[in-house]
């Protein structure tokens, strides 16, 4: 897949790296007891700790240090044994304490990869920089009072995993795919819940482009980008800034810049004066961090199947498409879904219910995969009365759209309402003499070599059994009555 | 009969276990030289009305016999712990108004031993400081005089409040905090005993930091026995503090068995520079002359670093200072001062709140943390305090204890030096490289200077080997025979 911006001096290649911040799941803050919870009232989970008191202490909180490890080895990545805590000081309302602890030279992680796997079918190898453990900063809220801003401290001292990308994307899908599949492995790790509009998860863009063969040009980083979506839209709008600045022969101040989606349009967000020197050094509150292998093996056991695993096992087990496999596995929840509806039955047939009939269904209803009010044993069901010839496909689709209205279980929605499929044969014969008889003509036609028109009887006798007759029964007696 | 002042922490201690006298007839004995020597300024905050309440709990508790090591022995707080809805300033304008929430481990460990809190004790402001000047309450004064003289002299520091009130006899002993000299400097220049602990000996939770790896809370005490009860209480792992040391606690008093024959005391040839006061290398000599008749081997060693130890501390310090301080920016407790933006406010809060040395320090710590400088100086710094270490881990592979002088001058006046910080500086010179090694130092008042000020010597153990400290101490303290008291508790 390749994304070339034309300008007038050639073609442009775009270079992207991508940080993220995501949210450690975790009950209690990074260095402090405080409540993680979203949505709680301002300022209501804060220690004195998060709210730079004189005499506070951090100690950190060795859950948060196992969910980085988690990740860590997620992203098949080095672990290090021996981090050091760094503060990164600079002056702001919502940073109390006047510095954020966080890693600087030694993170808790070091080189890891992602695998994307792209619409058109094929795969590309991301590769992850480092991955650090940080605190989350407070809130300010500028729009409450016509002069004074707001603080919330709530968010302050949350533990924040710094997942930062090598410069290895080159379109802005990669960038996306990028998103969703580090979103779709922490989630399966259970160590981000990866919500993007909740802030739990935030990215920051780093884009440049150049010349092909020509070595990195000067980047720009672009803060706090909260969808995928805007993450896409961000990249092309400042590549074509650059591209449009380089060719009208001026350059590219490495800077850092906000994207406007209304305006669709990025701008630079901080004036020279204000270019800080955080003045990192190690925390000397803390020691520095460190764990010997059997800690990091205590957690490896316990790491769940990962998409990519999940993905190539689907694929084996199942005989599905690497596509299909990988819608599936996007969402753990899907494929826990999808793996408990094919238990015994035709995986590939389950996963086409699944992806062409349900996630439409879902979708209409707007509802996600957990809240599907069929269950997976009932879309189960509804496979199994289609292949055993208790109802043809055509009503299973009809039996579908009840269940999801009503959540019954497809048997009794098919007995409720006489939904069975005749394969009497005395009972079709009898429709197609009926139909026969009543069109005589029709039937002359067909004997008259219009052989199109028994898709015309089909269709009157399907008519006249409410849908219920076998379908290649059927076919086949009015061949034998129509043709002899 | 003996006043009840005269009596030192383990003879208030037993003799309160003995219903000679009552912890509220204690107490009010000292509030009375509180009250009587205000004009010392020893105190930021008294708070007499906790302290009957306090004593009155610790009577009951003697009468039931559940009391504490330190029950009814009044003592002063160092203003830079926090205590619990008490006025806690670390001597700044800036934490105008500051009643904490919350109380530091060391104090909580103090009032659950039964302690009885005086108030809260004068300091250099956030602890910057060997002469308690830069206090924003006004200097404290040191209750001794030279002979024949009227001059007021400077108690040391930073823990000058606490140095004063106890030599003064206005507490019965007092917590201190010492960074790079200043438990241990005030207690030389006061005639009293001051030990700062090995770093994470005692927990740095609730005392406002001024350079947090060095930062550590010891006692200042009129006696080494006091000391050594006064620590273990005060001491102890506390996993509120990160960088508190996991390790047992001894009984500290029954390391003073008075008897150091064969211990191994080594003398740095380092601490003897050229233009060393003849008097305190004399005193020195005496220092090593008691040890040597108590039995001890007496050993020359080296700690080829020393005379990096003074710039590497003015680097390090600094720099975690002005990280540390970042804090203090009107927001959220202690003094404001509006502006029209955010910058503004918090130009106008730091400049009118902090003092001219924390400037300073804060602007020299942002300077040596700065891109470009860092390695440099703070790299560099970091780099040269670990061969400091090192100097002192060889030597401890020959010898249990160094003996120094604790300071290189007795007390000055009120004063002097204000203007040439690095002459104030070099005070700290014998007690620095002590803290940078993260190291236990013990001050013992040990003579008298020629113009009768207290002088000190300082003795240094292994980590976490507090015991050989003050039993040395101890032996060292007897051997001297110091009773020298201020004139104004004579009179």
């Amino acid at each position: 897949m390749s994304y070339i911006i034309k300008g007038e001096t050639g073609d442009w290649e775009l270079v992207i790296g991508l940080e993220v911040h995501a949210q450690v799941i975790s009950n209690a803050k990074l260095f402090s007891g405080a409540a993680t919870a979203f949505g709680a009232d301002a300022n209501t989970q804060v220690s004195f700790v998060d709210a730079g008191f004189p005499g506070m202490l951090p100690t950190i909180n060795s859950v948060c240090v196992e969910q980085a490890v988690r990740t860590g080895l997620g992203l098949k990545a080095k672990i290090n044994k021996r981090s050091v805590f760094a503060r990164k000081n600079y002056f702001y309302a919502d940073l109390p304490q006047g510095y954020q602890i966080s890693q600087f030279d030694l993170p808790i992680v070091g080189e890891g990869e992602i695998i994307l796997d792209l619409p058109d079918g094929t795969s590309r190898t991301v590769g992850i920089e480092r991955l650090h453990l940080e605190q989350d900063a407070g809130k300010s809220v500028h729009d409450q009072h016509p002069s004074k801003s707001f603080i919330d401290l709530n968010r302050s001292g949350v533990a924040l995993m710094e997942i930062v990308s090598k410069p290895d994307m080159r379109t802005p899908e990669e960038a996306g795919a990028y998103l969703r599949k580090l979103r779709a492995i922490l989630r399966y790790l259970e160590t981000c819940d990866g919500n993007m509009d909740e802030g739990s998860m935030r990215c920051d863009v780093n884009v440049s482009v150049r010349k092909a063969g020509e070595p990195y040009r000067t980047r720009c980083e672009i803060k706090n980008v909260n969808s995928v979506r805007f993450v896409m839209q961000a990249i092309e709008i400042e590549a074509k800034r650059h591209v449009e600045v380089y060719e009208s022969g001026g350059d590219i101040v490495q800077e850092t810049r906000l994207f406007d989606p209304n305006r669709g349009e990025t701008r630079s967000m901080r004036s020279k004066e204000h270019a800080h020197d955080y003045r990192y050094f190690p925390d000397p509150d803390l020691l520095p961090l460190e764990f010997d292998d059997a800690f990091v093996e205590a957690i490896r056991v316990t790491l769940p199947e990962l998409p990519d695993e999940k993905k190539a096992r689907f694929v084996e087990t199942y005989g599905m498409t690497g596509y299909d496999a990988g819608v599936l596995v996007m969402e753990k929840e899907t494929a826990a879904y999808f793996e408990e509806a094919a238990k015994g039955r035709d995986g590939k047939q389950v996963a086409n219910w699944l992806i062409t009939t349900l996630f439409g269904g879902l979708n209409k209803k707007g509802l996600s995969i957990t809240e599907s009010p069929i269950s997976p044993a009932q879309l189960g069901q509804l496979v199994d009365l289609v292949n055993d010839n208790t109802i043809s496909g055509r009503l299973a689709k009809d039996v579908f759209e009840i269940m999801l209205e009503e959540g019954k279980d497809p048997a009794v929605i098919v007995e409720e309402r006489g939904m069975k499929q005749v394969t009497d044969t005395g009972a079709i014969e009898a429709a197609c003499d009926a139909v026969i008889a009543a069109n005589p003509d029709k039937a002359q036609d067909v004997r008259d070599g219009k052989e199109k028109l028994i898709a015309w009887f089909i269709g009157q006798v399907m008519k006249a059994t409410q849908g219920k007759a076998n379908p290649g029964m059927l076919q086949e007696i009015l061949k034998k009555k129509l043709l002899g | 009969m003996t006043s009840l002042l005269d009596l030192s922490l383990a003879e208030a201690r037993d003799g309160l276990r003995a219903k000679e006298f009552t912890a509220v007839e204690l107490t009010d004995a000292y509030l009375g030289m509180v009250e009587k020597h205000r004009d010392l300024n020893a105190y930021i905050t008294e708070t007499p009305d906790l302290a009957r309440e306090q004593a009155k709990a610790a009577d009951a508790a003697l009468a039931a016999g559940t009391a504490g090591a330190m029950a009814g022995i009044p003592v002063g707080i160092k203003d830079l712990f926090c205590t619990e809805g008490v006025l806690t300033t670390a001597a700044s304008h800036i934490l105008d108004g500051f009643k904490p929430p919350y109380e530091s481990t060391v104090s909580a460990n103090l009032k659950k031993a039964g302690a009885v809190m005086l108030g809260k004790l004068n300091l250099d402001e956030f602890a910057m400081g060997g002469s308690n000047q830069t206090s924003y309450y006004g200097p404290a004064k040191n209750p001794w005089k030279a002979e024949g003289s009227d001059v007021d002299l400077v108690p040391g520091g930073s823990s000058g409040g606490s140095a004063a009130a106890v030599s003064a006899r206005m507490a019965l002993a007092a917590t201190g905090t010492d960074t790079g000299g200043s438990i241990r400097q005030p207690a030389a220049y006061c005639g009293i005993t001051g030990i700062k602990p090995t770093y994470g000996r005692c927990s740095r939770f609730g005392i406002i930091a001024y350079a947090s790896s060095l930062d550590q809370a010891g006692p200042m005490t009129r006696t080494v026995r006091d000391a050594a009860i006064m620590l273990g209480s005060m001491a102890g792992f506390d996993p509120k503090d990160s960088t508190s040391a996991d390790v047992a606690l001894p009984d500290f008093e029954a390391a003073l068995t008075g008897d150091i024959r064969g211990l191994k005391v080594g003398i740095p040839q380092e601490y003897r520079p050229e233009g060393l006061d003849p008097e305190i290398n004399a005193l020195w000599d005496k220092g090593i002359d008691m040890l040597k008749a108590a039995g001890a081997e007496v050993v020359d060693i080296s700690l080829p670093h020393t005379k990096y130890a003074l710039a590497t501390y003015y680097i390090i310090a600094p720099a975690e200072a002005s990280s540390n301080l970042a804090r203090y920016d009107g927001l959220r407790f202690g003094l404001r001062v509006e502006g029209k933006t955010l910058d503004e406010m918090y130009a106008k809060t730091r400049a009118a709140g902090f003092g001219e040395e924390v400037q300073r320090r804060i602007l020299m710590g942002t300077y040596v943390l700065s891109a470009g400088y860092y390695d440099a100086y703070y790299l560099k710094a970091q780099r040269v305090r670990a061969r400091i270490a090192e100097d002192f881990r060889n030597a401890f592979k020959t010898v249990d204890v160094i003996l120094t002088p604790t300071a290189p001058t007795p007390a000055f006046g009120i004063g002097a030096n204000m203007d040439d910080p690095i002459a104030m500086y070099l005070n700290d010179v014998f007690t620095v490289p002590t803290s940078l090694a993260g190291l236990p130092g013990l001050s013992v008042p040990v003579g008298l200077s020629s113009t009768g000020l207290p002088l000190g010597l300082q003795l240094i153990g292994r980590p976490f080997d507090e015991e050989t400290v003050l039993r040395a101490g101890d032996v060292l303290e007897k051997a001297a025979g110091f009773s020298a008291v201020p004139s104004l508790v004579k009179g």
